[in-house]
């Protein structure tokens, strides 16, 4: 089995892995990272979006092979210690989440969203979760979240 | 910190972990040994089974063992049990075919379960089960619910002669026809409640687990009601008991009734784990939840409304056929009878109503209660009628409803199917409804539209449900093999800080939050306090979960109690501390004090007092205070309100945009507006998404599922919707201590018929006057094309 090496949330991670392994399963099942949810098998829900190399994607749609040397963040890596992401802050401020299933992938998504857009409407909110199912919240909450989330981190930034 | 109460919008005590990634999904959990599940399912809609070949699989790298039907009936497992008898009109019982674990002799449906393969890896188990074979003798299927009670349809189980499990009828027959023999005018209407996918974000998922050194059984189970598992499972199919038995729900990635049910792979993997003495876990991939997740409405319904020379509702006649797919799941009798036909008064003084439901098997997934069950598929039909009434008598659809609404001051208000409505004020949630969709100025957007080339229309619904379920004798009564009652356990630690532990589940909906309010006003005491516990039968006392809107009118209820007997007893440790009498001691902020003097004890010194009692009264009062209640509700509640959409259609296309949307609703007192919002929000969007998008579909000639996947089950996206505009107005419940009437069901009811009636209020400008559920494009587009080639 081939071994992959990669850094996730700021640690060298390895392990060995069969050349199929999605990188959704090695981070929940090798690493033990289970706050990246799987919510479908095509690549529909969202659920698992984390970010490789800054960028946003599915991680239900690469192998763990092709993550070899890359920087990987999850859900696990976005708080700062104790300390929320101003993002993470927003969802729970205006109520963006309810059941949690979706969450991280929409957080990881939104993040995504305001590194291309640093003050997107609530227009282009909609139109950038096109990849992201929510079952609970009708996405009236996360469209809020986001937009707040993104106006929280303009300011945070010097 | 000041402690935050009733009515306040307190930030979620759960969400910490659902946001850093720190929640304990059943799929997070894995158990030391553990082994992997996988389902060999039917391909055919309806099939003998002639063999099922497994040495190969059980030979396969990996593979720990193969079941199928035959070892189950051989090991004397039970069939799936259903918790609803329904009676027909004759008062014979309805026919109840088995329900088996793993299909034996005959499958029914496209994703029946016919064996299953355990092994090291997930990976080893699916390949496994590739290699078993199943010689099926395919049979002719059906599935739609109007062609399987014609003559010579395909039948599904010996038991049920024309497919037909019950043909049950409610209200007066006699008074109802002799109505319609003097109306002035009869609305007549053929329609449709599209088959739904419930599509909780999180798939099913289980583990069992037994330790042969104790004897004892787990199952870790995405369930939103652990102990009804535990009961139904343990006492009908496996055989064990309660005390052996512990079922854990943990965080559960939402519900919306599908996770009510016992589910055969919960059997399979539990008693698996005994046979083999390891953990054995399956998770649902998502085209299994498509083709095992209980789905809901499915109904094709005739109906007609008798009004009189004014336009008042004179009588309503109602015949359904009622899809229950191909075995009976859990509930699903009782949904298109006592949850659908007894809310067919609406929110309105029809004096007579007669309606016949046909619980009928077709070749499909079972259908069982979906977000609101029963309840969106009558107020859909009553709404959509009223509209037709209005639209054929040319009046003013707000006023034609204002005129039949029950007035504000006749409550309580019995109905002629059954419910007795305890409160309710339709014409203030109209009205705040009307006013923030402007409904006033609807006829220059309509024209503005107009000018662009697109057909707008303004749609609204009314609506009640009936939540907070139940009351356990009523319910017993109509057929009901549970008592519907709640609990909660109430502990107090010693230093004064509580552990509630509720009967009731949260998969989304924040009791942890809600519930730490309701103690923390009654105490005065902090809700970072409070701790709320759910979901483990080995910690919470036997209470029946979450569904139907119950969570706060009946769990809330029962919590009210214990803190009632909390506030007694405390009273009595205070007057021993403070030297007066019992009957002068005041409870108030979290203080005990003798009435008139500034003497008191607060809450926290009590209850050391209650747990180290070295100055106490021994004699005559026990130590601790903890304290249990259950809590039966004396009736359903009644939430009710208005709904407004607006919306524009491009008649070149087809294409609807769902413009606005308005929901105005009277939830009795409300304990967190924030969360209570996001119910409604959650509710709106899966009502719209019946009504714009969503449908199940079965190929007709072949019974295969045709939406399978996200893919071709059209999923409501952010980009689909707008935001919601929510107004409530209360009128308390009158028979709960909270006055609460549950919100969770809300939305899904409520929408479908505003959206619908805004939909063909646009399409009206076209002549179009009839179409069913969901408006896509395709179907409107054919609409309007239809209308155009027949002019």
């Amino acid at each position: 089995m081939p071994n992959v090496t990669m850094t996730v949330n700021g640690k060298t991670m390895s392990g060995n892995v069969e050349p199929r392994t999605l990188l959704v399963e090695f981070l929940r099942e090798t690493l033990g990272l289970t706050g990246t949810h799987v919510g479908c098998d095509t690549s529909q829900c969202g659920c698992c979006v984390v970010h490789v190399n800054g960028d946003g994607i599915k991680s239900c749609t690469i192998l763990a092979v092709q993550c070899d040397g890359a920087e990987v963040k999850t859900i696990e890596g976005v708080a700062n210690g104790d300390t929320l992401h101003p993002m993470q802050e927003a969802f729970r401020e205006h109520h963006g989440l309810q059941c949690g299933y979706c969450t991280p992938g929409m957080v990881m998504s939104a993040l995504d969203l305001v590194k291309h857009n640093k003050n997107p409407s609530e227009q282009q909110i909609r139109e950038w979760l096109e990849g992201n199912l929510c079952r609970c919240t009708g996405y009236h909450n996360i469209v809020k979240a986001i937009k707040a989330g993104a106006e929280a981190m303009a300011k945070a930034r010097p | 910190m000041t402690a935050r109460m009733i009515g306040d919008p307190v930030r979620r005590k759960e969400d910490l972990r659902f946001l850093t990634g720190k929640g304990h999904y059943t799929d997070d959990i894995n158990r030391p040994g553990q082994v992997y599940a996988v389902f060999v399912r039917s391909p055919h809609a309806h099939a003998e089974i002639k063999s099922i070949a497994t040495k190969r699989a059980a030979g396969a790298p990996g593979v720990v063992a193969v079941y199928t039907g035959a070892d189950l009936i051989k090991a004397g497992l039970g069939t799936l049990p259903c918790g609803w008898g329904v009676k027909n009109k004759d008062g014979s019982p309805m026919a109840e075919p088995p329900h088996p674990v793993l299909a034996s002799g005959k499958v029914r449906h496209v994703g029946d379960p016919v064996a299953v393969v355990v092994a090291d890896s997930k990976a080893a188990a699916e390949e496994a089960a590739e290699l078993i074979e199943v010689t099926y003798n395919a049979l002719p299927s059906v599935t739609a619910v109007d062609a399987a009670v014609k003559a010579g349809a395909p039948q599904l189980h010996a038991e049920a002669k024309n497919n037909i499990s019950y043909d049950w009828h409610i209200g007066d027959k006699t008074a109802t026809d002799a109505a319609f023999a003097r109306a002035a005018h009869v609305t007549t209407l053929d329609i449709v409640n599209n088959r739904l996918v419930p599509n909780a974000m999180e798939p099913r998922a289980y583990i069992g687990d037994y330790d042969r050194a104790t004897g004892e059984h787990t199952l870790f189970t995405t369930s939103q009601n652990p102990h009804a598992i535990r009961l139904l499972m343990g006492a009908f199919v496996l055989h064990v008991p309660e005390h052996k038995l512990r079922v854990v729900a943990p965080d559960v990635g939402g519900g919306f009734g599908s996770k009510i049910f016992h589910y055969a792979e919960e059997a399979a993997v539990t008693w698996a784990a005994t046979q083999l003495g390891r953990p054995v876990k399956w998770t649902a991939e998502r085209s299994e939840s498509f083709m095992s997740d209980a789905h809901g409405r499915d109904h094709v319904t005739h109906a007609e409304l008798a009004l009189d020379k004014d336009g008042k509702f004179i009588s309503l006649r109602v015949s359904t056929l009622a899809d229950l797919g191909a075995y009976l799941s859990t509930f699903a009798p009782a949904v298109p009878t006592y949850l659908y036909a007894t809310l067919l008064a609406g929110t309105y003084t029809t004096p007579a109503i007669y309606a016949e439901v046909k619980g009928v098997f077709t070749n499909t997934v079972p259908v069982d209660a979906y977000r609101g069950a029963g309840r969106p598929e009558a107020s859909y039909l009553v709404e959509r009628l009223v509209d037709k009434a209005a639209s054929e008598l040319k009046v003013d659809p707000a006023e034609l409803r204002r005129k039949n609404f029950i007035p504000k001051d006749a409550y309580p208000y019995q109905t002629p199917v059954a419910l007795a409505y305890d409160s309710g004020d339709y014409f203030s949630t109209l009205d705040l409804a009307l006013k923030a969709a402007d409904y006033s100025g609807f006829n220059k957007r309509r024209d503005d539209a107009k000018k662009r080339g697109k057909l707008r229309g303004i749609g609204l619904a009314t609506y009640i449900e009936a939540c907070g379920v139940a009351p356990s004798a009523v319910a017993g009564a109509l057929g009901a093999r549970a008592g519907l009652y709640e609990v909660a356990e109430v502990r107090v630690n010693p230093t004064g800080s509580i552990t509630v532990f509720t009967g009731t589940h949260s998969h989304g909906q924040g009791h942890e939050t809600t519930f730490a309010q309701v103690v923390a006003e009654r105490l005065g005491i902090p809700v970072d306090q409070v701790q709320v516990a759910h979901g483990d039968t080995a910690q919470t006392p036997f209470g029946m979960g979450t569904y139907g809107s119950r969570s706060l009118p009946v769990g809330g209820s029962a919590l009210v109690k214990a803190l009632d007997k909390i506030e007694a007893k405390g009273k009595k440790i205070a007057a021993h501390l403070l030297e007066a009498a019992e009957a002068d001691i005041e409870f108030q902020n979290g203080k005990f004090t003798v009435a008139g003097t500034d003497k008191s004890k607060s809450f926290g010194e009590i209850a050391l007092a209650a747990y180290i009692p070295h100055n106490y009264p021994l004699e005559t009062l026990e130590p601790g205070l903890d304290e249990t209640a259950y809590y039966d509700p004396k009736n359903f509640t009644f939430p009710s309100g208005a709904h407004i959409a607006e919306v524009e259609i491009d008649p070149d296309t087809g294409t609807v945009e769902l413009v606005n949307m308005t929901a105005a609703d009277d939830f009795g007192r409300i304990v967190n507006p924030m969360i209570v919002e996001g119910q409604v929000h959650g509710g709106l969007a899966q009502g719209i998404g019946q009504a714009l998008f969503e449908e199940c579909r079965y190929d007709s000639e072949s019974g295969q599922l045709v939406t399978g996947s996200f893919m071709d089950y059209r999923m409501p996206r952010a980009g689909d919707l707008p935001s919601f505009a929510v107004e409530t107005h209360a009128t308390l419940c009158t028979h709960n201590p909270l006055g609460v009437k549950g919100c969770g069901e809300a939305g899904a009811i409520g929408a479908p018929g505003a959206v619908m009636n805004a939909v063909l209020n646009a399409l009206s400008q076209l002549g179009v006057s009839n179409l069913d559920m969901p408006a896509s494009p395709e179907r409107v587009w054919r609409a309007i094309n239809d209308r155009r080639a027949a002019a």
